[in-house]
Order: C-alpha cells, then structure tokens, then sequence
C-alpha cells in the first residue's frame, strides 16, 4: 500500500513557494547554529571560564560540576574551555582550507567550462590526479612528507577538495555559457575576459558556494580525524580530535572528557550540512553540486 | 559481445596511466621530505657513516630518474624494501597487515549494502514516516564522524553493557570466534556512516527511476508493484548504487586508518599512522601503496560492474 | 462464474457517464476540473478520436481509464469497461485488467521501454503477469508479435536492447506490448507525436490493420487532426475539459457544428491555400488568453 503512495505521484506538486519556504528554513536553521558556533570560537577567550591548558592535579577527571560544566579531563583541565578553544582551531582550519581551495577551484573551474577544448583536457585532467587516492589516504601522505601540525592538514584538506570544487564550477559554468546572454554579449563583440567576469562567474558561483559549505562538514570530520590520529594540531593546543584521542584510556572512568568534544564536532557539522541543504535548494535547484 | 570484451579492456588500459602517476606520488613520498630525510628519518644521533650507508641502501644517492627505475623494477618484483625499524621486508609485512585490513572493510561494506540498500528501497517508496525515520538516519550517519561513534560504541558496548572486548585482535585462522567478536565494532562503526550514504543514493536514484515514464507503461501493462520496483527499478537504479559503493569503499579504505588506531587492530592503516609517527618513510609508502592499489583495483571493478550492468554504457551510448 | 451471470453481449467497450476529474493542488487555490461531465460510449471495433489542444483534459480522460492519475486526483461520474466499473476500484483489481483487457501506449516509445532490458522480455513480461505460461511459450508469442509488427529478424532482435532499435521500430514493440494479451480496447495516447511524418503513418497504419484483424475497439487521443483524419471512424472534440462534439470522422471534417471545431479545423496549415497566412485559432479560443473561470463559462455556454 505504501510503495503504491510514490508510484501514484506521478507528478510531484511543489510550487515554487513552497521550495523557498523550506530552503529559508535550513538556511535560518544551519546558518543561526554556525553563526553561534563562530561567535563561540571567536570569544572563546572571554566565554572560556579556565585557562584550557591550565593543569591541575586536583581536579584530575572531575565530573561535571558548577564550576567546571563539561567535567576536568586526564590533567585536571576544563573540558568547557577546551572545547571552546577547540572549536576555534577546528572551524579555522576547515574554513580557512575550504576558502583556500574554493579561491584556487573557481578560476580553473571557469576556464575549463568556458574554453573548453585543450584548457578543459588539461585542467581536468591534472585535478583527476589527485582523486587517484582516496581523501584520508592522500592528506595522510601530505602529513608523511610535511610533517604533522595544523597548517599541514588545512594544506592537505585544500588540496584533496580542489578537484571536486573545480568540477562543479565547471559543469555550471557549462550551463551557464550556453544561456543566451552570454552568446549575446559575445555577440556583441565583448571580451573573453569581459563575458567570464561579467557574465559567466556571478551566474555560475550557486553551485560551488553550495559544494563549499558541504565540504566544510566534511573538512570539519577530517581535520578532527587527523588530530585524533595525532597528525594534525598538535598538543598542548587544544583541538577536538586530539582531545577524544587523549580521552580515550578512561572513557570509562570518565566519559564526559569523550562525549563533549565529539558533540561539539556533530552540532558543528550538522550546522554546515544543513546551510549547505538551505543553499542548495535556493541556489542548486539543478543539483550540479554533488 | 565482444563490445562488452571492448569495453572491459578499454577500462582495464585506463588503469595504467593511474597506477603510473600513483607511483610516482608513494615515490615522491620520501624525496619530498624537506631537509635530509635520512637524517629526519635516523634521528640526530646517527653518525654521518650511518647515515650514507643509508642514504645509499635507499638508493637516494643516484639521479631521481634512476632511482625512479630501480625502484619501480623492484616494486614489480614484490620488493619493496625493509622497514627502518624492525629491518623485516615490507612484503612480509604487507602480508600481514592487508588481510586485517580486507577484513575490517570487507565486512564493513557488506554490512552497510545489508543495511543501506533496503531501506533505501524502503524510503524511495515508503509513506511520510518511513521517509522521515530513513532521512533521520542519513543525516545522522553523515554528520557523526566515525571514528567518535566508534569510541561511543565502546562506551555503550564494553563499558556499560560489558559484552565486548573494547580492542585488540586475534587472527581468524587462530580463533575464528574471538576474531569476529573483535571485530563486532570497528566494522559496525565503519559501516554506520556508509550505510547512510548507500541508503541516500539508493533513495535518490530510485525515486528518479520511478518518476520515469517507462514506469507508467508498466503500470499500464499490468504488472504488480512489487514486480516493478524489484524487475524494473532496482535493476535501473543500479549502476548508480554500484558506483557510489564504489567510492564509498575509498573512503572506508580512508576511515579504516583512523578506526584500526582506535581499536588497535594490526591492519595497513595503523602500519602508515605508526610508520608516520616514527619517520619509518619506507613504511609509510609500502602502506600507502597497498591501500592506493587496492583502491584502484575496487573502482576499476565498479566500473566494469557497471558496464554490465547498463548495456547503454558498454554501447559506449552514455556516460 | 455460471453462465446467467455473463451480462449478454455489452454493447459498449467503454462507456463514459459524467465523468469528471479534479486534481487538488497544496496552496488551496481552486482549480476547475481538468475533465468536466464527459458522457460518451465507445462501439466494438471503432477507432475513435479524441482531439484537442494540450490542457484540453483528453489525456487525462483516458489515464482516469487506466486508473494511472496521480493521487492528488479526484475521479466522480462512471467509467465501465465491458460493462465493468472502473471508478473506485482498488490497485489490484485495475491491475488485472491493465494490459489485459484494456491496454495503453504512450507518446514518447523511446521512454516507455525499460532500457536495461531486453525489447523481446518487455512483450513476454505482459503476457506471464496475466497469463500462467512457461518462459519459453511466453518468449515465442512474444517473438511472433515482434513479427506481426513488421520487425524483421524477429528472433534476432529480441534480446537486444532498446537503444539498439530505431524509434519507429520501438513504437511497434510498445504496440506489441500493448497487445500481448488481445485486449478489447486500445487506448493510444498521442503515440505518433514524437516520429517522424512517414513513420507515423506506418505507425498509424499498423494500428488500424491489428484493430481489423483483432477486433480491438482503439481509442486515439491526439492534437493532430492530420492523425485522426486519415485513421478514425469518429471523433470527440474537447476543449477545457469539457467534450464539445461528437460525430463521425465524415461529418466533422465536412461540417463541424461547434464554432471551436470550425475554428480548429481551419487552423489546420495542410488545409490553407498556399501563398496565404497560415489560420489560427482565434484569439477568443485560445486558451492562454482567457482565465480559466472564463474559458469555462465559454464552453459550457458553447456546448448549450
């Protein structure tokens, strides 16, 4: 009976309002969630009631208390202030190796879709070779050659998303060169350089603003994986992953130094994929981003 | 028929351009180390002697092009060297660690296909709830990263209820039970966040399919609900599927390195992760090397499955 | 069923009483009916045609045979095929007739066959999922209506998929899909729109030689009057969702009663003078300049 519902819909019937409706609600959703989540990262110092890097032997795997919310971790240091601090380093590492690698993608993306021909061969091509491994493997090997640390990982997460980034701004700036105005403008005897900032880039960037903020969820997973394994921010600076590797013996005894951080990483994914859910219902309605 | 032979081989010599650039990156991997890496690498108590012999052992001492032939030769001949470490041939060592590693993300996506596909199904054709329940496990499975849900798991599993080992590892060939006991949840939470992918994509080209108008001729003809989805749609909707599982067995092979650190599980992953951490740069590409084969051998399998699949795209018709 | 229960010969294959459909939208506007009180009754063995612009409401008019509308519509009046209600009836119950009894095809050949499998498998499936035979006997029917067609090679090309097929050469499967199981009514909607001009005429020609030798009672929805000329034995016309006229393929084309068939009969280009501008249909009939309340009140009036 139920299986018979979808088959019955053979049209479905959304109007146009009720799509901007749901799109302004993920939109609202993910982007009041990552605006406090930004404003939490970047007042950390003044929000954070400890010193996150303060040791001390008392407090040792305190439990959630008024004084310290989140509980007192390995050494006795806040858990509330580390995650704090945390999020700071996290959020700035995605973002900042998401925006690196959007500014790098959407040049070659719109070069490749506009000239298309050898441009597009070369272009393609050469970002292909960086998928021939697969994400954490090759932000792996980044870290064998450079060495562990923050700035590695931003680098190596740039790097890995450029190929996908660069794709989706080629397939819309496919679409978009084919519209009539800007074989008209051409015809009217503009520019190459003209036409792609005037006219391809400003209609073409949906697409690859959508697949940015996807990629931050993801880039957020990543960057924790990374100092998790002890290859990315490096200790005492205090980052989420590394403080769920340093919980990890006395999960037990005290799962507050485990549960927290981890939180802290879900909501902060959760508020990118859903703005990225808003963005692609009222910039995407094509799906080109993937 | 012989378009179909076409085909698998045109696929097959795409291969070799990939496997060639990938080796010149597990290559690069050591020449790349700023400074010297030998010196990185033996730590600044080694004598200078020391550190030639190495240098020279490495091969590191003659022109990038010879060393590049040296060692790609040796490479198809099964050798890739010795560890720094423990001085063991890294192909022994390999042959070690890969079959923990097939293991973890063999079962892994076993479980998430068992578990994404249906409800996929489920959800491309089930009513309002059904769609809500499946949505909610798709976006929990995708934010959640996995290694946390990993150390959850412990929490609940050895901590709370105290059914399961928290880590460790015994061969299968010594005590097939305890190693399948161990195995319990770095495979379930390896599986969890593929499933949620597997069910999405499952869903979306599904409901693509089934708002086809060759569905509505169907109907026409007669046949059943069932017959269509499972005759008709499941069989269209496939390559889709197949190609997302597919990728999605790239990124387990990515996730399998964080998860055998979490559960101590001896695979290629915790090879690379240590052999970083101790500037064991043979190591580190002998383990980058076997996941990066293994990887293109599963995508070159994924493409030809899709092949068969479609006979639309072994006609060379689409893309 | 004992023999007293048979109704004695049902004069009519199909027969329309008041029937109307209605399709609900989310934001609540209120739409007029998409078909609006159609009484009509098919006779054993015709062709008959429904003409009309799109948005007429004929398409809709035969998937609500079918019972193929989506569920956002709403179907009142009566609808009996072989003397049976339609209206109403459960999945399983349409499910039996569908591709039986009554079976349909649809504009576009290329997109009603299942590209992933074989043409041949998609005429045999019609027949085992209403009759209980074997793979092979339902394979050899199947073949021998891909030659009753005009597909050359029969045997050959049934395992070859349906991109391989030339678009004319699909329709002709989607027909012999259609009538696998000998059903009494064909319902055609719009099937030679998307081929080219000398197809559609082998199209149309096929369909007129299989109702002859099958007997089957045809149903032929289309916009093009050129279609409906040269194979039907009477035709509807209908206009926003209301059926204006009826007569016989003879009498409309010579002389049409209602002003809106005048009218889009003399819009036909193949019947203009050469050298002159090509007739429309004038602007108080067409439907994008009229609001749908007032295109309504024009044909109800017209039809009084």
């Amino acid at each position: 009976m139920s299986v018979q519902t979808q088959l019955e819909r053979v049209a479905p019937i959304t109007t146009p309002r009720a799509r901007r409706r749901s799109s302004t609600r993920f939109l609202l959703g993910g982007g009041a969630l990552l605006g406090v989540l930004a404003i939490l990262a970047i007042a950390a110092p003044l929000l954070a009631p400890h010193d996150p890097e303060a040791v001390v032997v008392r407090e040792v795997l305190g439990a959630p208390s008024f004084d310290h919310p989140f509980g007192s971790d390995v050494l006795g240091r806040d858990v509330l202030s580390r995650v704090l601090y945390g999020l700071r380093v996290s959020l700035l590492v995605s973002v900042s190796a998401v925006l690196v690698s959007t500014i790098i993608a959407v040049p070659l993306g719109l070069l490749a879709g506009y000239f298309g021909r050898w441009v597009d061969t070369t272009i393609s091509r050469t970002l292909d070779m960086i998928l021939v491994l697969p994400a954490m493997l090759l932000a792996i090997t980044f870290i064998a050659i450079l060495g562990p640390g923050s700035a590695v990982a931003a680098l190596a997460i740039a790097v890995i998303y450029l190929p996908i980034l660069a794709r989706v701004m080629r397939s819309s700036t496919l679409i978009v060169t084919r519209n009539e105005f800007v074989v008209g403008a051409r015809a009217r005897g503009a520019g190459h350089l003209r036409v792609i900032v005037s006219h391809v880039a400003p209609n073409a960037m949906g697409p690859v603003i959508v697949q940015a903020s996807v990629l931050s969820a993801f880039a957020l997973q990543l960057e924790a994986g990374l100092s998790f394994l002890g290859l990315g921010t490096q200790p005492p600076t205090p980052s989420l992953g590394g403080m769920l590797s340093d919980g990890r013996d006395v999960l037990v005894q005290a799962p507050w130094v485990e549960i927290f951080p981890g939180l802290a990483i879900v909501v902060a994914v959760l508020a990118f994929t859903f703005l990225g859910e808003g963005l692609r219902r009222a910039f995407d309605p094509k799906g080109v981003a993937e | 028929m012989t378009s179909r032979l076409a085909f698998v081989a045109r696929r097959v010599l795409l291969t070799i351009p990939v496997l060639f650039v990938m080796s010149i990156v597990v290559f690069l991997i050591i020449r790349l180390v700023p400074g010297d890496p030998v010196r990185t690498m033996l730590g600044f108590r080694a004598t200078d002697a020391n550190v030639a012999e190495v240098r020279h052992q490495l091969g590191l001492d003659q022109d990038i092009l010879t060393q590049y032939l040296n060692w790609a030769g040796a490479l198809f001949r099964g050798d890739l060297g010795s560890d720094i470490v423990s001085h063991a041939p890294l192909s022994e060592l390999l042959a070690q660690r890969l079959p923990v590693t097939f293991e973890l993300t063999g079962l892994a996506i076993v479980l998430a296909v068992a578990i994404g596909v249906p409800l996929g199904i489920r959800a491309a054709t089930g009513g309002r709830w059904v769609k809500r329940l499946t949505e909610g496990f798709v976006v929990f499975g995708i934010s959640i990263p996995d290694f946390w849900l990993g150390i959850m798991l412990v929490l609940l599993f050895t901590g709370t209820l105290a059914i399961l080992p928290p880590s460790g590892y015994v061969p299968f060939a010594d005590d097939p039970v305890n190693n399948l006991r161990y195995m319990i949840l770095p495979v379930l939470t390896l599986a969890v966040g593929e499933a949620a992918y597997i069910l999405r994509t499952t869903r979306s080209a599904l409901t693509g399919v089934l708002d086809r108008p060759f569905i509505t001729f169907l109907r026409a003809k007669g046949l059943s609900t069932r017959r269509i989805v499972s005759g008709h749609a499941l069989r269209n909707a496939a390559p889709a599927i197949v190609t997302v599982i597919g990728i999605q067995i790239g990124v387990l092979l990515g996730g399998a390195i964080i998860i055998e650190t979490l559960f101590a599980l001896p695979g290629v992953g915790r090879l690379v992760v240590t052999a970083i951490t101790q500037r064991n740069y043979p190591a580190v590409q002998a383990g980058v090397l076997a996941i990066a084969v293994t990887f293109i051998v599963v995508s070159l399998i994924t493409d030809i499955l899709v092949g068969a699949l479609d006979p639309r795209v072994s006609d060379g018709k689409s893309t | 069923m004992s023999p007293d229960d048979r109704i004695e010969v049902p004069a009519d294959v199909l027969q329309f009483t008041d029937v109307s459909v209605t399709f609900a939208t989310d934001d609540a506007s209120p739409v007029g009916p998409a078909v609006d009180g159609v009484t009509l009754a098919l006779r054993r063995g015709e062709i008959f045609g429904i003409v009309g612009e799109s948005g007429s409401g004929k398409s809709t008019l035969a998937n609500a045979v079918m019972g193929l509308l989506p569920g956002t519509a709403t179907v009142t009046g009566s609808i009996l095929v072989n003397g049976r209600e339609v209206v109403g009836q459960d999945d399983a119950q349409l499910r039996s007739m569908r591709g039986d009894e009554v079976s349909m095809i649809f504009q576009d050949a290329s997109a009603s066959l299942d590209p992933t499998w074989p043409v041949g498998d998609q005429i045999a499936e019609t027949i085992r999922a209403h009759r209980l035979i074997d793979r092979r006997e339902a394979k050899a029917r199947a073949t021998a209506l891909m030659t009753e067609v005009g597909i050359p090679d029969a045997a050959d090309r049934y395992g070859d998929a349906p991109h391989r097929l030339s678009g004319g050469q699909r329709q002709r499967i989607v027909i012999a899909a259609a009538l696998a199981n000998d059903p009494q009514l064909l319902i055609a909607d719009e099937p030679t729109t998307a081929l080219d001009v000398t197809i559609q005429a082998q199209v149309l020609e096929l369909i007129d030689r299989l109702r002859t030798v099958h007997g089957t009672t045809v149903l032929l929805i289309s916009h093009d009057l050129g279609v409906i000329a040269q194979v039907c034995d009477r035709v509807g016309v209908m206009y926003g969702g209301v059926l204006l006229e009826v007569a016989t393929a003879r009498e409309l084309f010579r002389a049409p009663k209602h002003p809106y068939t005048r009218a889009l009969l003399a819009a036909n280009p193949a019947g203009a003078p050469r050298g002159t501008r090509l007739p429309v249909i004038p602007a108080a009939w067409s439907i994008e300049s009229l609001s749908e309340a007032e295109l309504l009140a024009q044909a109800k009036e017209a039809e009084r």
